[in-house]
C-alpha cells in the first residue's frame, strides 16, 4: 500500500481518500441491530446511511466517488452531508483522509 | 434503559506493582475468591447478549491470571474489541505473542514517571526497564499501544518528558489522567494533590503537544477534578454505559461503587442482565429521579449526571448529595479547602506514599 503525501485532519475535500484509521474496526452489534465502530476507548454507534458510507471508505474512493456511488443506491444523497459525517469521524479519530499532494 | 458499551473486568487484584495512587479497594483481604475460568467466559457471553461491544481486561495485574489468554480468546471470538491494561510485568514475548494470536486488540501499558529511578520509586518496585521492553514488543508485534500516566504532585513536573517517552515508544496514544481520589489514592491524597502552578504548567506541555502531534498520537488529558467548576461526567451516567465486575464477582457500575453503601450484586448469584437491569446498585442512581438540589434543575444535570456518586460519599458522606467538586455544591468547601492545604507553602513536593500492598495480607 502507498503512503499517503499527507494526512488531512480537519478539512473534507471531494478529491480526499477517505479510510478508517488504523486500529478502527467496523461492525455490526446485533443487540443494537445497527453498525458500529470500535476504537481502544470509544464506540460510534451508526445509522444504515453512516454505515453505507464507511463500507466505501477504503483509502481507494474519493469523497465525490462515495457520493456518486451513495447516489445509485439511495435518493436524496447531498455531498454536504457526507463530507460533514466523514468530518465529524475524522474529528473523533476514527477516520483519515488521505489527500494527494499537489507539490509533488 | 440503555445498554452498556464496555465492560471493565477486573480479573485479580494482586499486583507486582505498589502504586500509592492506586484505585483498588483497601480492603484487599475481601477479593481472594476469584472467578474461575468458566466464570468469566460465562460473564463475557452474558455480556455480550447486554450489548457490551468493549472489554477492558484489567486489575491489578490481569497478566497474573493463567487463564488470560483463554480469556482474550473467547472475548475477541464473541466480537468484543479487547484492550489490555496492564503494568507490563510478565509481558513477555511468549506471553505477547499467545495474546497476540488470541485476537488481543489494543495494549495499554502504565509508566509512573519519565525515568527509572522515580518510576521505580513510585511503583514500588524495580519495572521501568521491563515497561520499555514491553512496549517496544506491544509495537513489533503491530498493536496499537496506549501509554497510560497518572499524574500527581510528585511526577506531573516531569510531564514533557513523558510525553517524549510515549513518543520515543511510538504510542498511538498516551493517556495522562490526573489522580482520581479513591482507593489508596484517597489516602495518600495529601501526598498526590498537585499545586495550582504545578497543573497550569502541565496543561501548558498537554495543549503544545496535542497540537505538535495531531495525526501521530492521540494525548488524552484526564482533568484534575478537585480544580475544576464542574465536576466529571462519572461513567458517562450511573449505570448508563459501563459496567465493572470485580475479582470475586461483585458487579458495580463504577470500579469505586464498592465503597458505597449498596446490596451487592454478584455474577455468581445473578445472570449480567438482570444485574444490569434490576439490581438495587445500578437502579439507586440512574436517570436523574434521584437527584437532589441544585442538580434536580441544573440544565447541566444530563451532562455531568451530579458528579460522581462515590466522591460524594467520601467528601460528605452521603452518596445522593452533588459531587462536592461542582462549585454550586453546597459542600463545595470540602473541596476549596483541600485545594487550599495543596497549595499552601508549607507541603513539601514529595511526601512519603502509603503504597499499596502486592496482595491481600492474611485477614
Amino acid at each position: 500500500m502507498s503512503s499517503p503525501d499527507s494526512v488531512v485532519t480537519g478539512a473534507v475535500s471531494p478529491s480526499g481518500r477517505p479510510r478508517l484509521a488504523r486500529h478502527v474496526r467496523l461492525t455490526f452489534d446485533r443487540a443494537r441491530e445497527r453498525h458500529v465502530l470500535l476504537r481502544p476507548e470509544a464506540v460510534v454507534v451508526l445509522n444504515d446511511t453512516g454505515a453505507a458510507i464507511l463500507g466505501l471508505c477504503d483509502g481507494e474512493r474519493t469523497v465525490a466517488g462515495i457520493v456518486e456511488e451513495l447516489r445509485g443506491r439511495y435518493d436524496h444523497v447531498a455531498e454536504a452531508d457526507v463530507e460533514r459525517f466523514l468530518a465529524g469521524l475524522v474529528e473523533r479519530r476514527c477516520v483519515v483522509i488521505d489527500v494527494e499532494d499537489d507539490d509533488g | 434503559m440503555d445498554r452498556p458499551f464496555g465492560l471493565l473486568a477486573e480479573l485479580t487484584y494482586r499486583c507486582p506493582l505498589a502504586c500509592p495512587y492506586c484505585s483498588n479497594p483497601l480492603d484487599l483481604a475481601g477479593y481472594r475468591d476469584e472467578l474461575g475460568t468458566a466464570e468469566w467466559l460465562r460473564v463475557f457471553d452474558e455480556a455480550r447478549d447486554l450489548g457490551v461491544l468493549q472489554c477492558h481486561l484489567s486489575g491489578g495485574e490481569p497478566l497474573l491470571r493463567r487463564d488470560l489468554v483463554d480469556l482474550v480468546r473467547h472475548a475477541t471470538g464473541l466480537g468484543l474489541y479487547t484492550n489490555l491494561v496492564t503494568s507490563a510485568v510478565g509481558f513477555s514475548r511468549r506471553r505477547a505473542e499467545e495474546l497476540r494470536e488470541a485476537g488481543l486488540d489494543h495494549v495499554q501499558i502504565s509508566i509512573q514517571a519519565d525515568e527509572p529511578g522515580a518510576s521505580d520509586r513510585i511503583a514500588g518496585t524495580p519495572s521501568f526497564a521491563r515497561k520499555i521492553a514491553a512496549a517496544r514488543i506491544v509495537k513489533e508485534l503491530g498493536w496499537p499501544l496506549t501509554v497510560n500516566v497518572v499524574l500527581h504532585r510528585q511526577n506531573i513536573d516531569g510531564l514533557a518528558d513523558i510525553v517524549g517517552l510515549a513518543e520515543e515508544l511510538r504510542a498511538d496514544r498516551v493517556e495522562l489522567a490526573n489522580t482520581q481520589y479513591y482507593g489508596w489514592a484517597l489516602r495518600n491524597r495529601a501526598a498526590l494533590l498537585p499545586t495550582a502552578e504545578q497543573l497550569d504548567r502541565a496543561e501548558e506541555v498537554v495543549r503544545d503537544a496535542a497540537t505538535r502531534l495531531a495525526g501521530r498520537m492521540d494525548v488524552v488529558y484526564v482533568l484534575p477534578d478537585y480544580y475544576e467548576r464542574y465536576p466529571k461526567p462519572c461513567m458517562g451516567g450511573w449505570g448508563a454505559r459501563q459496567l465493572t465486575v470485580a475479582p470475586n464477582g461483585d458487579a458495580l457500575p463504577c470500579p469505586a461503587a464498592q465503597t458505597l453503601p449498596l446490596p451487592r450484586a454478584n455474577v455468581r448469584e445473578d445472570s449480567l442482565e438482570r444485574i444490569w437491569t434490576d439490581s438495587p446498585v445500578f437502579r439507586r442512581f440512574r436517570g436523574t429521579d434521584w437527584m437532589p438540589e441544585p442538580c434536580r434543575s441544573c440544565d447541566r444535570r444530563e451532562i455531568d449526571f451530579g458528579g460522581c456518586r462515590c466522591q460524594a460519599f467520601q467528601l460528605t458522606g452521603d452518596a445522593a448529595r452533588t459531587d462536592p467538586v461542582c462549585h454550586l455544591s453546597p459542600d463545595h468547601e470540602i473541596v476549596v479547602d483541600l485545594v487550599q492545604a495543596a497549595n499552601s507553602g508549607a507541603r513539601p513536593r514529595v511526601e512519603a506514599l502509603v503504597p499499596r500492598p502486592h496482595r491481600a495480607g492474611p485477614s
